[in-house]
């Protein structure tokens, strides 16, 4: 454990005891994001829990977000760490991987020259915050919560110190993917996992992130990521969600867009107990676009609840957000969109689309899209559908020797593979079908 | 060896029409054999009660595959038993390559634990591809998903030379194809014929057995073979339709 834990903050509510009472660990962040975490953690302790009677918490289950029963984590031990770095197994061929365990560094490992660019910024956050002050300032949780999770938002800032930091200079490609996996270790751990991925004019990067637990202890996870796409940069995004059953997770996305810019993000939602996912890309230059994917398995009593906003505000700009859910057993999904197209941005093409595919009859799924349209001559296009597994489907893959099950499960797979298979790279496609087999099967 | 189908009475499911009634036709290995017939005489209900597929009850009869009663087992039971089925509409099945689909057919009849070589596989798929012209690419893309209708039923015999089945079925495989792709497609399908192996070849026009010419020739007409003959029977049926048959029963029926 760090020895120099500052005292905690004297704010007293039941609810937010035991973080509290280890409270954060600000020793190494300069004096200036000190400040910052401590109003952030007044924020979080003032702001109310969130009801269902809140409009950005319609259908969620809002009793399961205590997070009283959560500790900051411990520090992993040395066998721990082996066994975890062993098991972070992204793609074959990537530029790097960064490990983290309970928020901790475990490695940091390059594998390709092009992240070494010149430039190039491919940092722990706990460093880029102590070194790059300017750059975070600048670009970190600008706008963060707006969905309805404020309160989340304000406990990732107060608490944060693990995740990747990237910052890719102009003009700069890294050619193939970095990699960065965080591990949730310990019965009541929490971590905070954050992703800065800032794409100056023309720069390229792919940037995965896995969440996954080493055992099965309850844990909460409250992850932040902020997108920056310069103007003419390209950014693809994945988030591979796979904690534990136990876990209580938030997702909070910040995308923004560029002149002539696209971003590209992808969550694969496997694990997890209760997973909040909330997503907004704004799209601020003419020609940005700004695709929002989502590919979620719910099974047994899994719930994801995912929020998301599509704000254009310049002329000229596209959007396109689809997100697909498999329900099986008596899961949940909770879906509310909005695209929000402001004054001026004339010429916008926005489209949203959610597809539930209903494999049990005591499986929920809840959707929601909406529009918000303030411009002349625009495209948008938005809808929900929910249905069942298309049994003439079933009887072709039968009648051809597969049996009941594995056709349903084939078919399950199709209907969301159709997703994943708008990622750029074959290699990245393959492994989120591997990992996605791996659930359905 | 044989596939025998034994006074056959199937109907609709869901409103209890009768489709099947009282079908007689014995497929033995080694022979190709024709059904044609008119409009509603029941060809695709018996491709798929043959099939097993659960819109339709099958109410008297036998289906034997080989001595054994298939109409019990399940769609995918029959499949693993050497029947095969090829569709006249075959389904989408978006998001899963042709590939996946066809490994998990092959993989479906090893023995538990075995896994399939893939080399081989692959070797044995691009062998096949390359007798119908297909593409390469065409492993990549999802099953039939926009997939013209010629492609579709190239894709079916591809299924079929695959899976190697005892007993073809093959449904109206001749409708949606110019020319060109009916000469491949028959050219698979008579690269199969064999000792070992019998088909049923479900057609509405005479056109497609010019090129799988059979050996017997059905006449369905009102859920029931009512004419058998010789490969001549298919030519005489084009030239003079159906309705002198009808006239046959007609007549039998008032005599």
């Amino acid at each position: 454990m760090n020895a120099t834990i500052e005292a905690p903050i004297e704010t007293v509510s039941e609810e937010n005891d035991s973080l509290m009472t280890t409270g954060p660990d600000f020793a190494s962040h300069p004096e200036a994001f000190r400040a910052r975490q401590r109003a952030a953690w007044e924020k979080f302790v003032s702001l109310p829990m969130p009801a269902r009677t809140d409009e950005t918490w319609r259908f969620a289950d809002v009793k399961s977000l205590s997070i009283a029963p959560y500790t900051r984590a411990e520090v992993v031990d040395d066998g721990d760490r082996a066994a975890l770095l062993k098991k972070s197994i992204g793609i074959v061929e990537t530029s790097g991987r960064m490990v983290f365990a309970n928020d901790c560094l475990l490695a940091r490992d390059i594998y390709n020259d092009t992240l070494r660019a010149k430039g190039v910024l491919w940092l722990p956050m706990e460093q880029a915050i102590a070194e790059q002050a300017e750059l975070i300032e600048k670009h970190f949780m600008r706008e963060s919560g707006v969905l309805g999770s404020a309160k989340f938002a304000a406990l990732h800032e107060s608490q944060v110190k693990a995740g990747t930091f990237l910052y890719v200079p102009r003009g700069v490609e890294i050619a193939l993917p970095v990699e960065t996996f965080h591990w949730l270790s310990g019965e009541g751990a929490s971590v905070f996992p954050h992703t800065l991925i800032i794409a100056e004019e023309n720069a390229k990067v792919t940037l995965v992130d896995y969440f996954q637990s080493a055992g099965d202890d309850a844990g909460f996870a409250c992850g932040v990521n902020d997108i920056v796409v310069g103007n003419g940069a390209r950014v693809t995004y994945v988030a591979v969600q796979d904690w534990n059953r136990k876990t209580l997770a938030f997702h909070l996305n910040n995308t923004t867009v560029a002149r002539d810019a696209s971003a590209l993000a992808l969550r694969l939602n496997l694990g997890g107990s209760r997973v909040r996912d909330e997503a907004v890309s704004r799209l601020r230059g003419p020609g940005g676009r700004s695709d929002m994917l989502s590919v979620s398995a719910a099974e047994d009593d899994q719930i994801f609840d995912q929020r998301t906003l599509q704000i254009h505000e310049a002329p000229n700009t596209s959007s396109d957000l689809l997100y697909k859910n498999s329900l099986n057993d008596k899961a949940r999904t909770i879906f509310t969109g909005l695209i929000r197209v402001d004054e001026g941005a004339h010429k916008t093409d926005a489209y949203q689309k959610v597809r539930n595919l209903l494999l049990s009859d005591e499986a929920e799924a809840n959707s929601a899209p909406g529009l918000e349209i303030e411009a002349d001559d625009v495209r948008c296009t938005h809808g929900a559908t929910s249905g069942q597994v298309d049994m003439e489907e079933i009887f072709y893959l039968q009648s051809r020797g597969i049996p009941l099950r594995l056709a349903h499960q084939l078919v399950t797979f199709g209907f969301l593979n159709e997703v994943i298979e708008r990622l750029p790279g074959e290699p990245l496609q393959q492994k989120l079908r591997e990992l996605l087999h791996g659930k359905l099967g | 060896m044989s596939l025998e189908i034994r006074n056959l009475h199937a109907r609709i499911a869901a409103n209890g029409t009768e489709i099947l009634r009282g079908l007689d036709l014995t497929v033995e290995a080694g022979k190709v054999h024709a059904i044609m017939g008119p409009n509603g005489s029941g060809k695709s209900t018996l491709s798929k009660v043959l099939g097993g597929h659960p819109d339709y009850e099958v109410t008297e009869g036998e289906v034997l595959l080989d001595g054994v009663n298939i109409l019990g087992m399940e769609p995918d039971v029959r499949s693993r038993a050497g029947l095969f089925l090829a569709f006249q509409y075959p389904m989408e099945i978006p998001g899963v390559s042709n590939a996946n689909f066809l490994r998990a057919a092959l993989q479906a009849r090893l023995p538990e634990g075995e896994e399939l070589e893939a080399t081989d596989y692959y070797a044995r798929l691009y062998e096949k591809m390359d007798m119908l012209e297909m593409d390469r690419k065409f492993t990549a893309r999802s099953v039939n998903d926009g997939f013209s209708g010629g492609e579709k039923k190239r894709n079916e015999i591809l299924q079929m030379l695959m899976l190697e089945p005892r007993y073809a079925i093959l449904d109206e495989t001749d409708s949606g194809l110019d020319i060109d792709a009916l000469k491949i497609v028959s050219h698979g399908v008579n690269a199969m014929r064999g000792p070992e192996r019998g088909f049923l070849v479900i057609t509405h026009y005479q056109r497609l057995l010019d090129y799988i010419v059979p050996d017997v020739v059905h006449v369905l007409v009102g859920g029931r073979i009512e004419h058998t003959g010789g490969k001549e029977l298919a030519l005489e049926l084009e030239a003079k339709g159906y309705d002198w048959i009808k006239d046959d029963i007609a007549q039998a029926v008032s005599a």
